[in-house]
């Protein structure tokens, strides 16, 4: 019977330093009996990390790790009830698929047949029955990515951890994994921690999101919840697009940004704080320049099948719009937002750092940004040999005279 | 015209490389007991060598006992130091440990053999032994040398296999201990394998070394060819030879068909 | 931290044990009998004596370099050619070169002795046809020449496996802006084939430098090498503090060179090319 309300795993204070960094920084979290959860956030966030405290193969410096209650410190990877798929399946290569898939019901001196038994089972179940024998290094990776979830299913955990293993395969394939794990676990019922930095991947499989960046929980929600309430600037710029803007709660309902005062569902902040907005891009109509609360120019018009995506400039900052409605670049038009498609969030350590739809990539603003200073320094350099040709002309032409006239 | 050019070149060299051994091929068939005048065909010194009516006997021996046994013992310890050095964190532990086994490799065989004479020597005075070199200080010298080739084949193979390996046999049930044997070294046995090929062939033709550290008792093949000068010579050591060329040759001929073999599979 | 565990520790035990004893010490007692005499008193006598030796010293460096020069000069191309061929091609050409290899030295230095000797083939053959014999061993050169022919191999090796695994594509990508092949070869595979280069000198000069059989069978006995004062020293006078402190010498002198060539070349990973 499942029991939602258990708390199947609970991570207490959880800090990890590694040569002289923080990669986890006093970390909690709770994950309930049957859940589907995703840790989620780029590489370095600390989510393998923290799915290798849950595994046993890290023990934090602080903190604890408490499986079903009891305490797990000190307890090796091998003692404890949970199993791990990793990211390049690590199957075993000396042995084909049958002995990957028995080899922790032969640690455990389960007898022949009932391995032979529940090996077959699990093979069908991930489709691969007729490949017992075969080799592990002749299988494509979506096969291989099956045989490691037999092999750890087989055993019948309570936990199951996954370090991206969808990350290897192609497009197609992932989306069709996507949906097998989801109804592998709803079938069996097991504890899934699912680690990704695919922000798509953790909205569509999971029940509940745990967002991370910088060894910290940046917010924990359903996906519908960290999509539509993200809490801070971070969660914000990771899920989805989204226009970020500084802004001014004037008072409970009434936000002010970009030069215009809108009507806005969020109470609770102080008349006159500083507040970020945000703003989904598919939240935002373009209407006639004299209809339009916000009025900017057209700087560029993407054609991509589903919708068009239209830059804005309004008043230096570039918004991004989604819309079936075109515009031409170099119009002007107008913008009406509705009051619950306006999100507004506490300022953060986050705050200001994503700047506008100039760019999409943190390199390429970085780019932009050095060719800039660079740019700079040539022409100061240039201007300096110049002046520096100029002087030397200038003596040439003086002192040639001079010789010249002593000349004749 | 350049491809002939390059040809010619790289036949010339072959020539020339390949004409000690053509010689010692042809004088092992020699009918004369001289190794340079050459007096009509005979099969006598194969004969000689198969009858062991010829002093080859011993030190081929010899050398074959102590290149399996000197082989043997520095794969266990080499594929033990190459799974440590791969699991260091301290960066500078691991340069110092991956310096120490350079040395043997890069420092010339004269000083290898003389300085562990030496300790030999030293330890013999401090225990007043009146030997101090034996058959076992010249089995603990192969082995100091063979070591540092057995972790160069193991360790690469290590960096080559998934890092996650031992871990999943851990999270499946296995003890670390029972991870390693179960999981690991079959993954890199190709390694070990080739370190102890290695460590085997290079103990079977070391002579300095073994000229510095061996006692009177134990004499090796190389030692025989070495002390070969103070008698009259006979062409048996070259029919010897010949059959080790051919025993050789077809070694590495199969290693490397049997490779081509593995590369059309992998196709 | 905390994560490493028993085994792991424990498993190199052995071999830390086993060299510390039988690769450090060693090297600490070279030293301690260099700067010692019969009696265990400290001198400086045994380092003094070396001067003794110079001429053998620059002798065995001068020969070394030469071998190492001239086996570049022939391994290069070689390695160069090799390359270019078909990959079964290259295959049994590699073959052929590693087989001398794992022939005995001894054993082929002795064969071009009984070739190259004052009554060896060559001299034999030469009186049969009526010209006079030719001295060949018991010569600078017939040493040099016994060193290139048995580390060539060595010096092929490194170099042509550095050439062989230059990407195909940045070949390509030179003959796109325009280089043929004397170009190619200049700018791009020679700057790149370096490493190995750097190896095959190594491999090359170390064995050369300390050699002493190659200079008795085909020095005849005129020539004497580093190597040979060394042998004559703790074999024939049992002068452990002399043959230790030539032994020491030769050690600083290979490390000083090696160390100045990895300054030359930048990185060569020298630990991995055999």
């Amino acid at each position: 019977m499942l029991n939602h309300e258990k708390n199947i795993i609970e991570l207490k204070n959880i800090t990890v330093r590694f040569d002289g960094e923080t990669i986890l920084d006093d970390l909690n979290l709770t994950i309930r009996d049957g859940e589907f959860v995703t840790l989620l956030g780029s590489s370095g966030c600390g989510k393998t990390t923290t799915l290798r405290i849950i595994a046993g193969f890290l023990e934090p410096d602080e903190g604890e790790v408490f499986f079903d209650s009891k305490n797990m410190n000190g307890v090796p990877a091998h003692k404890r009830e949970v199993n791990t798929i990793f990211q390049r399946y690590a199957l075993f290569p000396h042995y084909n698929v049958f002995d990957n898939v028995a080899y922790g019901l032969k640690v455990r001196h389960v007898p022949k047949d009932e391995i032979r038994e529940r090996v077959m089972e699990m093979l069908r179940l991930v489709n691969l029955e007729g490949f017992a024998k075969r080799s592990v290094a002749k299988l494509s990776g979506g096969q291989q990515q099956r045989v490691a979830i037999a092999r750890a299913l087989v055993l019948k955990p309570k936990v199951l951890l996954l370090d991206e293993p969808l990350s290897a395969l192609d497009a197609k394939l992932r989306k069709d994994m996507q949906v097998e794990l989801r109804n592998i676990q709803q079938a069996t019922g097991i504890t899934f921690i699912f680690v990704t930095h695919d922000q798509e991947e953790a909205l569509s499989m999971s029940d509940t999101v745990v967002v991370m960046n910088e060894g910290k929980i940046q917010q924990i929600g359903s996906p519908e919840d960290i999509y539509n309430e993200p809490q801070n600037a971070f969660v914000a710029d990771f899920i989805g697009e989204s226009n970020i803007l500084d802004g001014v709660m004037k008072e409970d309902f009434k936000a002010s940004f970009s030069g215009h005062t809108f009507r806005c569902v969020d109470k609770g902040f102080a008349p006159g704080e500083a507040v970020d907005i945000v703003v989904r891009p598919e939240d935002v109509d373009i209407v006639k320049p004299e209809n339009g609360m916000l009025r900017g120019t057209v700087t560029s018009v993407t054609f991509l099948g589903v919708h068009y995506e239209i830059i804005v400039d309004i008043g230096g900052f570039k918004w991004m719009i989604q819309t079936t409605d075109y515009a031409g670049v170099g119009d002007t038009v107008g913008l009406s937002i509705d009051p619950d498609a306006i999100h507004v969030m506490k300022k953060s350590k986050y705050s200001g750092l994503y700047g506008d739809y100039s760019t999409f990539s943190d390199e390429m603003e970085e780019m932009n940004q050095m060719s800039e200073e660079l740019a700079e320094e040539y022409a100061e350099e240039l201007a300096a040999q110049r002046a520096e040709e100029e002087e030397e002309e200038k003596d040439d032409a003086s002192g040639g005279s001079a010789e010249e006239g002593a000349g004749t | 015209m350049k491809k002939t050019i390059g040809n010619i070149f790289v036949g010339l060299m072959y020539l020339i490389l390949y004409l000690p051994l053509l010689v010692m091929v042809v004088f092992s068939f020699n009918a004369g007991s001289s190794t340079s005048v050459f007096k009509g065909l005979s099969f006598k010194w194969y004969v000689e060598l198969f009858t062991n009516s010829t002093d080859v006997g011993v030190p081929v021996r010899n050398t074959l006992i102590l290149a399996v046994v000197s082989a043997v013992i520095a794969t266990v310890i080499g594929t033990a130091a190459a799974v440590y050095i791969y699991y260091v964190r301290s960066k500078l532990w691991k340069n110092t440990l991956n310096t120490v086994t350079n040395i043997p490799m890069m420092n010339p065989d004269i000083v290898t053999g003389v300085s562990l004479m030496l300790l030999f020597v030293f330890v013999g005075r401090l225990v007043g032994a009146v030997n101090s070199l034996n058959f076992f200080t010249l089995l603990i010298a192969h082995i100091t040398f063979n070591i540092p080739y057995v972790i160069l084949n193991v360790l690469p193979k290590l960096n080559q296999t998934d890092p996650h390996l031992a871990e999943a046999a851990q999270d499946l049930g296995s003890t670390p201990t029972e991870s390693f044997f179960r999981v690991v070294l079959p993954a890199i046995m190709p390694g070990v394998t080739s370190g102890f090929m290695m460590a085997f062939t290079l103990s079977l033709d070391d002579f300095i070394i073994s000229y510095y550290t061996t006692g009177t008792d134990f004499q090796t093949l190389p030692l025989y060819i070495f002390n070969m000068v103070k008698k009259p010579v006979k062409p048996h050591i070259y029919a010897l030879y010949s059959i080790i060329f051919l025993l050789v040759l077809a070694v590495l001929l199969f290693t490397n068909i049997s490779g081509m073999k593995d590369k059309k599979e992998k196709k | 931290m905390k994560n490493r565990t028993f085994l792991q520790r424990i498993i190199g035990a052995p071999y830390i044990f086993w060299a510390a004893v039988f690769i450090v010490v060693p090297l600490i007692i070279v030293v301690y009998y260099s700067f010692t005499d019969a009696a265990g008193n400290f001198t400086l006598d045994n380092m003094k004596n070396l001067s003794d030796y110079g001429q053998i010293f620059r002798d065995s460096i001068l020969y070394s370099l030469a071998a190492t020069a001239i086996s570049l000069i022939l391994a290069y191309p070689f390695a160069y050619v090799m390359s270019r061929k078909r990959e079964k091609t290259q295959q049994i050409m590699m073959v052929l070169v590693m087989l001398p290899m794992w022939m005995s030295l001894l054993i082929l230095t002795y064969s071009w002795m009984n070739i190259l000797e004052r009554q060896g083939i060559v001299n034999t053959f030469l009186t049969k046809i009526g010209l006079s014999p030719m001295t060949l061993i018991g010569t600078p050169g017939a040493v040099i020449f016994g060193m290139v022919y048995n580390y060539i191999p060595y010096m092929i090796l490194p170099i042509y496996s550095v050439m062989s695994k230059i990407e195909p594509s940045v070949l390509e990508a030179a003959e796109d802006l325009g280089s043929g092949s004397v170009s190619k070869l200049y700018r791009v595979i020679l700057p790149l084939s370096m490493p190995g280069v750097v190896s095959g000198i190594t491999m090359v000069f170390v064995p050369s430098v300390s050699t002493f059989y190659i200079s008795q069978k085909l020095g005849d006995g005129k020539i004497l090498l580093v190597g040979d004062i060394i042998e004559r020293q703790i074999q024939g006078n049992y002068n452990y503090n002399s043959g230790a402190a030539l032994s020491f010498v030769l050690m600083v002198l290979i490390i000083l060179s090696l160390a100045l060539m990895k300054l030359f070349a930048g990185e060569a990973d020298d630990s991995l090319y055999v």
